[in-house]
């Protein structure tokens, strides 16, 4: 672990100034992800942040009827809010869905936002990286990606965002709030996270001094139709091979709007918006499901060990939206996949 | 419902009775070896090579230096001298070759092989300090594929001790084979697996001021470590106490001596201090492994079932410098009936650590790939899998000819099949549905060593009535304690908490490692043995007390009850053992007694436990989402000390069983020739939601050949098998074989 | 009140006021060490178990102010002001009539929900945890909310049947040996 001095402000100001002030510092929340990265020398702060004493907590109605969640706010707060469950179950559901009860004890909104790829090349300080440092080269691409991506990638960089969490905000349409030294601004969920391109060092577009304040979720109301399915290496504490947050509006039997929301396969919550669109008044049945998956699953390419993923992929694409249509979304805890 | 049943008989033996140790262990008040403190303790952190084969040219330690706090850095380069002969490095379960010798020369093996020791005052300054230690190396070509290794296989010319090599061919294999009207023969591949126990390595030398060690470290047999570094450091053996106390698992990792003691004494040694190293989780999957293995079988039988042919081969992997070995494919001679036999067995070269038994080595891989095929021949042939085994039960073991001592197999397919609803089970695969699920019963049989060993105890009777038993056995979790605490506390007819069980320290009397399932029977009959030579010789000085109401009693006429020896049918006529010692003037009696196994019986008989275990699958067969919702268990493993902690040894081995089959794998890449998956959240063991109900039962078996407790060993029969259970439902879910472990969701898409 | 010492060879110190097990301690550490290297290093309180260091196993499971967390992930200087209960502070919670013990620890050992120990106090903690949270209503949920606590001796069952057992009755059952 790198040597790093630590300040703990106590206002947001304070702490964009001290992000500002100091090259390569960073903030540090929950901890869950960035204490894991100091030890294993991939994060290598100059100085940490603590924003724990900042008043981040709340988890507030919007004006639509929607919620907004402050950058601190737990996930085991986030997903057993009454507010929450009742009208964003496929939130909570997609959050009890990742880590272990301990880590969603600890582990903020923010922090929830700002996770790093699990690629095991990006964790192991002894071999090339280009995100862990650039320039170095790629060998997860004729290495071990199990669980790397398939959408997205480029020639620098397989790796997936780990997030259950961010897969169902990015369904949701929800927008991070951040403050900078420049003031405020608002980033919707789906341009929060980049696909790497040449800079696969950058996980994000958050400027350097910008602090994540809070997410909000605009109102929706899927009712019962919504499901978050994650299929993992066991039934439980694993990270997502393929999951699939999806919501459904119907009317008069027919589809009125689609989210899906794919995660485990992309650097960042995979959404197509205009294929969501092309299924809006169709019936619901699967040979649409599966038309959709296709076109939510152009382009993806496989690089040997994941090439499961496109087809797993498409089929839990069919599978959540067949449960999401039914109202009868998956459970976290019975391990059958209804 | 935990086991509560309570036997009318006296006693603790064959009771469901609580860990004696278990209150220290739910407080947290158990010691763990890098839990002791020490005046000055400094701290060691170990720097990794990050190739996989080649030379060090330099190691870069400057910055490291310069870190507050930093002591001094050890690598081959700057160490204290080692023995220099092989013999000196070769411990207790060795295998032939040259034992890895942490910073023994400039040699890079494998990846994740220390380099470095960075000693610094903190554990922190220890951490941070290593991670500014670079290495400059020359890099060689490395090799840890053995699909492409298998070619370079070669049969160990030096064979482990121990280990049987495969029997020589019987019958003609070839021509029954060919002349077989049903046959199969499939190739079977196992990942390497990593033993990861909870515990990660580590050792605290506490260095007396006359110089003395007092090694704390993480073993399954501290007489093993001592000698081993009293070797290694040309150390009296009087100058070096080893402690294992408490062991947070091994399941055969902590069998061999382990490079954190080697490096915590020899900082110890060249600083005068006392010294704590620990592994982190990543060095743990630099250790010894269940090693990668490729396996062919090749089965034939008549339209009976009648196995007519047996071909089993397999090449495992193993280190460059030394030839670790297994018991694979011996099994597929034994088990089941067959005059045409042909076993073989060889080893590949690996740039890895060499690797190191795991929960019954050998038979773990070997059967799994026997009773896939097994399951093979039985739909080939249109048996029922559980018919086909009955049909080619063994009566004696057909690589030696000799009887089994006792083998209660039978039993276990009865009772097993009856309490799983084997009957239920459709012979077609595809043919059981629920929901989105395919539904498979597989099934298949587990055996292991029955082995005893020489072990000596002693047992020390206070004149308050309290009695102490002891040897340099361990308690890795298989309820060695509790299990001694039983047999003494019903020799003397005592409560459990007027005994006291002494194990895990060096100074103890003579115990070999604990593996190989032997404990129960070995350290259980010493105990035994010394407690009725304790007994011999208190009721002798009973005999010679003034007006002894038993003067004229025979060791049968008396009884031994809450610290009195009294007439058996007259509770009144009897002394206090307090009496006897004050009688006799002593504070205190003693007496060792060792078990030494009866060899003539070993040379005439076999003995192995036996299980058959059965388990149900769910598949969904468009995601290949996996459950295992219940499995069955059923052992034949002689007498049953303790139910409970037994049951939980089956428990364990079954749930290990079912990381094997579904998701421990090591994963290597091959241009790096590094293991990269190493954590605990991608190499994967199962977790609680994994595990549904596993029903244990125990069939009857009396064993009176290995020792008079009639003891078996459960720590790892209950692991045999599991595996191939599995992967058999699986098929008979799904129709799809898959012979490749672990089977994750992506194998069984269609 | 964040209060910077002076640097010693042991770095930059801050001071911290941790509540552990209802004692209060005034503790001066470096940023770069975390709450489980303090207690067991530092405080001497080895009951809480380093099984990986990276929050893949809860071994080092203990509660911040009553919520379930892993050591491993916390640097200690981001606790100050916070109150910490480990297994030797578990009993003093609720402790039962006999043995002084918490209804887990007796349930635990009931069960034989434990082999070598060394993942216990995470399990027992994570289950006063689990307890508290109410959100567990079935075994099922049980086996799902004790998932992030490995036991590789394989006691999975036992520790689902005495969770749930104490989470039922509110007690270890019948007791005894």
């Amino acid at each position: 672990m790198i040597r790093f001095d630590y300040v703990r402000p106590t206002s947001v100001p304070d702490a964009v100034k001290a992000l500002a002030a100091k090259p390569g510092a960073q903030v540090i929340a929950g901890g869950t992800n960035l204490v894991d990265l100091l030890k294993y020398d991939v994060a290598k702060p100059s100085r940490l942040i603590d924003i724990n004493r900042l008043p981040l907590r709340a988890i507030e109605d919007t004006a639509d009827g929607g919620l907004k969640l402050g950058a601190l706010v737990t996930n085991a707060d986030a997903a057993y809010d009454v507010r929450v469950a009742q009208r964003f179950p496929l939130l909570a559901s997609a959050i009890l869905a990742g880590a272990s009860a301990q880590l969603r004890n600890a582990a903020t909104t923010g922090g929830n936002l700002l996770q790093r790829t699990r690629c095991l090349y990006f964790y192991d300080p002894h071999v090339p990286c280009n995100k862990r440092e650039p320039g170095t080269g790629c060998p997860a691409r004729t290495g071990v990606n199990r669980n790397l991506a398939v959408l997205g990638t480029s020639e620098h960089c397989i790796a997936t965002h780990p997030s259950d969490m961010c897969v169902a905000l990015a369904a949701l349409n929800a927008v991070v709030h951040v403050t900078g030294p420049a003031g405020e601004r608002q980033i919707a969920l789906s341009d929060f996270h980049r696909v790497p391109g040449d800079r696969p060092d950058l996980d994000n577009t958050l400027e350097r001094g910008e602090l994540i304040t809070a997410v909000e979720v605009p109102f929706s109301d899927f009712g019962r139709h919504y499901t978050y399915l994650k299929l993992r290496d066991r039934l439980s504490y694993a990270f997502a091979l393929v999951s699939v947050a999806a919501a459904v509006r119907l009317d008069a039997g027919r589809i009125d709007e689609l989210r899906v929301a794919l995660g485990g396969v992309a650097p960042k919550p995979w959404r197509n918006l205009e294929a969501e669109g092309l299924l809006a008044g169709a019936a619901p049945e699967r040979r649409a499901y599966e038309a959709f998956a296709d076109r939510l699953l152009a382009g993806a390419q496989g690089f040997g060990d994941n090439d499961f993923k496109l087809g797993l992929a498409r089929r839990a694409i069919v599978r959540a939206l067949t449960q999401a249509v039914a109202g009868t979304p998956q459970s976290q805890s019975d391990k059958r996949v209804a | 419902m935990p086991p509560t049943a309570i036997s009318q008989a006296p006693g603790f033996v064959g009771r469901p009775t609580r860990r004696v140790d278990g209150p220290l262990k739910v407080t947290g008040r158990a010691k763990y070896a890098a839990e002791y403190d020490a005046p000055g303790l400094a701290y060691g952190y170990i720097v990794s090579s990050a190739v996989a084969a080649g030379r060090v040219l330099a190691i870069e330690a400057d910055a490291a230096l310069q870190m507050p706090g930093v002591i001094r850095i050890f690598s081959h380069a700057d160490r204290p001298a080692t023995a220099t002969a092989d013999k000196a490095w070769q411990d207790e379960v060795a295998p032939p070759g040259h034992p890895f010798r942490p910073f023994g020369s400039d040699e890079i093996h494998f990846a994740l092989q220390p380099i470095a020791l960075v000693v610094a005052e903190t554990y922190e300054a220890a951490r941070d300090a290593a991670s500014l230690v670079t290495a400059r190396y020359e890099v060689t070509q490395h090799r840890v594929d053995l699909k492409r290794e298998r070619a370079t296989a070669y049969d160990p010319p030096e064979k482990r001790a121990g280990i049987p090599p495969p029997p020589a061919p019987r019958g003609d294999f070839a021509q029954a084979y060919a002349d077989a009207p049903v046959k199969i023969s499939a190739d079977y591949v196992l990942a390497p697996e990593y033993h990861n126990p909870m515990e990660m390595f580590g050792t605290t030398v506490v260095r007396n001021d006359d110089g003395k060690l007092l090694v704390f470290d993480k073993t399954q047999g501290s007489q093993n470590v001592k000698a081993y570094l009293a070797g290694v450091f040309g150390l009296p053996e009087g100058d070096i106490r080893v402690v294992n106390a408490y062991v947070g698992g091994a399941f055969g990792t902590a069998l061999r001596p382990n490079m954190s003691a080697v490096l915590a004494v020899m900082a110890s040694l060249a600083l005068e201090r006392s010294v704590r190293v620990t592994l982190t989780r990543e060095q743990m999957f630099a250790l010894g492994y269940r090693p990668h293995m490729e396996q062919t079988v090749s089965l034939a039988c008549g339209r009976d079932g009648k196995l007519l042919a047996v071909h089993h081969d397999a090449v495992s992997g193993t280190s460059p410098f030394e030839d670790y070995q297994e018991a694979v494919v011996n099994w597929s001679g034994m088990l089941y009936a067959c005059a045409n036999t042909k076993l073989s067995y060889a080893l590949a070269k690996l740039n890895t650590n060499t690797p190191c038994d795991m929960r019954a080595p050998g038979a773990t891989s070997g059967v799994y790939a026997l009773e896939a095929a097994m399951d093979e021949l039985a739909h080939a042939a249109g048996i029922d899998p559980l018919e086909l085994r009955i049909r080619n039960f063994s009566e004696r073991d057909g690589n030696t000819d000799k009887p089994y001592s006792s083998k209660a197999l039978m039993l276990c397919y009865r009772e097993g099949a009856a309490r799983f609803g084997w009957s239920r089970r459709q012979l077609a695969p595809r043919s059981m549905r629920e929901g989105n699920e395919l539904v498979g019963f597989g099934m298949a049989t587990g055996v292991w060593e029955a082995m005893v060993v020489p072990v000596t105890a002693k047992a020390i009777l206070s004149a308050d009535g309290a009695l102490e038993v002891s040897t340099a056995s361990s308690d890795i979790g298989t309820g060695t304690y509790t299990i001694l605490a039983q047999i003494a506390a019903d020799a003397f007819g005592l409560p459990l908490e007027r005994v006291t069980v002494r194990i895990g320290d060096s100074a103890l009397s003579a115990h070999p490692v604990e593996g190989g399932s032997w404990t129960a029977a070995s350290a259980g009959a010493s105990v035994s043995l010394a407690c009725a030579k304790l007994k011999e010789q208190a009721l002798a000085r009973a005999r010679r007390m003034t007006n002894s109401p038993l003067a004229q009693a025979a060791m049968e006429e008396v009884a031994f009850t809450d610290g009195r020896i009294a007439l058996a049918g007259d509770a009144g006529r009897g002394v206090s053992l307090a009496d006897v010692l004050r009688a006799s003037d002593l504070g205190h009696l003693e007496e060792e007694a060792s078990f030494t196994p009866d060899e003539k019986l070993a040379g005439r008989y076999a003995s192995y436990s036996h299980a058959a275990v059965f388990a149900e699958v769910r598949v969904d067969e468009e995601l290949g989402v996996l459950r295992v919702p219940r499995l069955v268990s059923a052992v034949a493993g002689g007498k049953i000390l303790n139910p409970k902690t037994a049951r939980s040894q089956i428990l364990g081995g079954v749930v290990m069983g079912l990381g094997m089959a579904l998701h421990e794998e090591g994963l290597f890449d091959h241009d790096l020739g590094r293991l990269m998956n190493h954590n605990y959240a991608e190499y994967h063991v199962p977790v609680n939601a994994d595990i549904g109900d596993i029903d244990v039962l125990f069939v009857d078996e009396h064993e009176d050949k290995l020792g008079h407790l009639g003891v078996k060993g459960l720590g790892e029969i209950g692991i045999v098998g599991t595996a191939a259970a599995v992967a058999n439902a699986i098929f008979h879910a799904t129709g799809k074989r898959v012979r490749d472990l672990p089977i994750t969701l992506d194998k069984l898409l269609g | 009140m964040l209060q910077r010492t002076d640097a010693s060879q042991r770095g930059e110190l801050y001071r911290v006021k941790l509540a552990i097990n209802g004692a209060p301690h005034d503790v001066e550490v470096a940023p770069w060490v975390t709450l489980l290297d303090l207690l067991r290093e530092g405080l001497g309180l080895t009951g809480t178990k380093k099984g990986c260091d990276h929050g893949q196993c809860g071994a080092c499971t203990v509660l911040l102010d009553g919520m379930r967390v892993n050591a491993c992930l916390l640097l200690a200087v981001t606790c100050d002001d916070r109150a910490i209960t480990t297994i030797e502070g578990v009993a003093s919670l609720e402790p039962t009539a006999g043995g002084g013990l918490h209804p887990l620890q007796d349930a635990f050992m009931d069960h034989d929900a434990f082999q070598c120990g060394y993942c216990t106090p995470g399990q027992i903690c994570s289950a006063v945890g689990l307890i508290a949270e109410g959100h567990a209503h079935s075994r099922d949920e049980v086996r799902e909310l004790m998932s992030g606590n490995l036991c590789r001796c394989g006691a999975y069952s036992n520790i689902a049947d005495a969770v749930w057992q104490v989470l039922r009755d509110g007690t270890a059952g019948e007791g005894g040996r």
